[in-house]
């Protein structure tokens, strides 16, 4: 039997994970990306002579009835069209067993880059909104993320913002049906592999499981998640992340940006992120809109529910929301004092 | 998932072979050595080159030392003791081994060759020379966690190794010999100048027909190391974990 050295292993590794495509309409380009339980590929579709981004899946399953699963979870996903959705074209099974699905490739940034270049509090809180909008949308047809985290945002040239790797979703719930409460631990579409960060900080690599175990991404993932709750996974969980990537648009980077944006983050918007990662479900917002209008509030110089503001607040806040009148008066008032003041002499 | 499940096929999915932990405790005394002998030719070049380096045998008491814990698997049927809810085969086996090599040097007797263990040819002079060649510095493996890693990938490298062979066997049953020497060349040889091109003009074949053979000899091994990994786990979400431990999908 041949010794197989170190270098002869990697080799083998690369080897068999290099998909056939022979039978599909695909014509594989360069390897993009490692992503969740798969390796992105860009891949031109020779029928429609476009770049499509190709995930195959590592692991074939047992049985047929796996692959099954997966593509017809995968067509639920095909139906999520929002601009904010990455869609799905196609999905399929290679000669080796292993289930490959096809998406839009995207051109663009991810979140975590792209935020250095994000400056102002607002214009990130407006990022914030555009992910809450495709995430939403998702929640309505039933359908959970269960891995929101900077790497799976993508922001366009255009600044349009998708929201990727729909690969650990689950299906609460048939598009078309009524909602039920909690999610079905069965349906679970892709799962992912364990790769915590050296430094636990929250990274690219989703942490793996099986049926009713770990899955997600530290950091970004909700307790309840992070225990195996899969029975307990409902909006909620995805709330968990947004509120994780609100605090990330708030602080990440913030060492390199102009000094005005270096002061310390709000209290209102801290309070927001406080309540979306609140420990308990129950106590955080109960669905997207909820987080989403809070911080639209904010926008707007309004109060937020998640914030009981002091008078001083208050006023501070007044002030800012009015500023240009109250200058204005004040004027006014500095102007007319000085007036009654110099004929007075 | 069931054992039931675990065992299914479907069409695209061709019945795989029973894990050998289910194979043991079949009352089939034929099935029970096939699965000691699947185990055996996975792990035996792990566990002598794990004796080696972890506890510093010499080679010919690491040779009696491997022989007789294999032995000892079977007479003191430590794979029905086995739970794959608990843990990993490998890490089972490895534990086993450690408490085995302690229980010999307590009891201070000479193990006993050969016994019932399956008739295989052990190369140890091979195992030897490849422990010569990995050039490995014992100081570099002394955390246990390092022996774990180590461990797995000399049992990486006897998987992939025995996929290859199996690889070889289907490539001269169906008449691709060519098929296995230009996967040899061009992905276990690892010549830095090798191209489908040179390939193609040293077998005088088109560069697609190079491509294509290499596209089928991939899949298979591929297929071949998944189906071998399938019989040495104990649980479907044992495979699917040792399958990306052995394929490195977590690492990249």
């Amino acid at each position: 039997m041949k010794f197989l050295s170190d270098q002869a292993l990697e080799r083998l590794r690369d080897a068999a994970d290099t998909p056939d495509l022979a039978g599909t309409r695909y014509r594989l380009l360069e390897r993009v990306a490692r992503g969740g339980m798969g390796v992105v590929y860009a891949a031109e579709d020779e029928k429609l002579q476009r770049r499509v981004a190709l995930k195959v899946l590592d692991v074939p399953g047992t049985d047929g009835d796996l692959a099954n699963r997966l593509i017809r979870e995968a067509r639920v996903l095909a139906r999520l069209e929002h601009p904010g959705i990455v869609p799905v074209h196609d999905v399929g099974t290679l000669a080796d067993g292993r289930v490959f699905y096809t998406m839009k490739f995207v051109e663009g940034q991810r979140l975590d880059k792209h935020i250095a270049t994000v400056n102002s509090v607002p214009d990130r809180l407006r990022l914030f909104l555009r992910i809450c909008d495709a995430v939403g949308f998702a929640h309505a047809r039933g359908v959970l993320h269960r891995d929101l985290k900077p790497a799976n945002i993508m922001v366009g040239p255009f600044g349009e913002v998708l929201v990727m790797d729909w690969g650990l979703a689950k299906i609460l719930r048939s598009v078309d049906s009524s909602p039920p409460q909690m999610a079905d631990p069965d349906a679970t579409i892709f799962e992912k592999p364990a790769t915590p960060s050296a430094n636990g900080q929250a990274t690219d690599s989703s942490v793996i499981t099986g049926h009713g175990t770990v899955m997600g991404t530290p950091g970004y993932m909700s307790p309840e998640q992070a225990r195996g709750d899969v029975q307990l996974l409902d909006a909620r969980s995805d709330i968990y992340s947004l509120g994780a990537l609100l605090r990330f648009l708030l602080i990440e980077g913030k060492d390199a940006a102009p000094a005005h944006f270096r002061k310390r983050v709000d209290r209102s918007l801290e309070a927001i992120c406080s309540k979306a990662t609140a420990e308990a479900p129950a106590e955080r917002y109960a669905n997207v809109p909820e987080i989403a209008l809070d911080v639209s509030r904010y926008l707007d110089g309004l109060a937020v529910g998640a914030h009981h503001e002091s008078f001083l607040e208050k006023s501070a806040r007044f002030y800012r929301r009015y500023r240009f009148f109250i200058l204005l008066i004040a004027a006014y008032l500095a102007m007319r004092v000085a007036i009654l003041v110099f004929l007075h002499r | 998932m069931s054992q039931e499940d675990f065992h299914a096929g479907g069409d695209r999915f061709p019945p795989t072979r029973r894990s050998v932990i289910e194979a043991v405790r079949s009352i089939d005394a034929q099935e029970r050595e096939r699965a000691l002998e699947a185990l055996c030719s996975a792990y035996w070049k792990p566990v002598y080159k794990y004796i080696r380096l972890r506890w510093n045998r010499p080679p010919d008491t690491a040779q009696d030392l491997t022989q007789g814990f294999f032995v000892e698997v079977l007479e003191r049927e430590l794979l029905e003791k086995f739970d794959a809810k608990k843990s990993r085969l490998r890490t089972y086996l490895r534990v086993c081994v450690d408490s085995f090599v302690m229980n010999v040097d307590k009891a201070g007797r000479r193990q006993k060759r050969g016994g019932n263990v399956p008739h295989l040819a052990l190369d140890f002079g091979g195992a030897e020379e490849e422990l010569g060649a990995a050039a490995i510095d014992p100081a570099k493996i002394a955390s246990p966690e390092s022996l774990e890693e180590f461990f797995e990938k000399e049992w990486v490298r006897s998987l992939f190794a025995l996929a290859v062979e199996d690889l070889r066997v289907l490539c001269t049953a169906r008449d691709r010999a060519r098929t296995f020497r230009l996967f040899e060349a061009y992905d276990l040889d690892g010549n830095k100048s090798i191209s489908y091109e040179k390939l193609s003009q040293e077998y005088a074949i088109s560069v697609s027909d190079v491509t294509n053979a290499l596209a089928w000899a991939r899949r298979e091994f591929r297929r071949i190391a998944l189906e071998r990994l399938r019989e040495l786990c104990g649980s479907e979400e044992e495979f699917q974990r040792e399958a990306r431990a052995a394929f490195g999908w977590d690492a990249k």
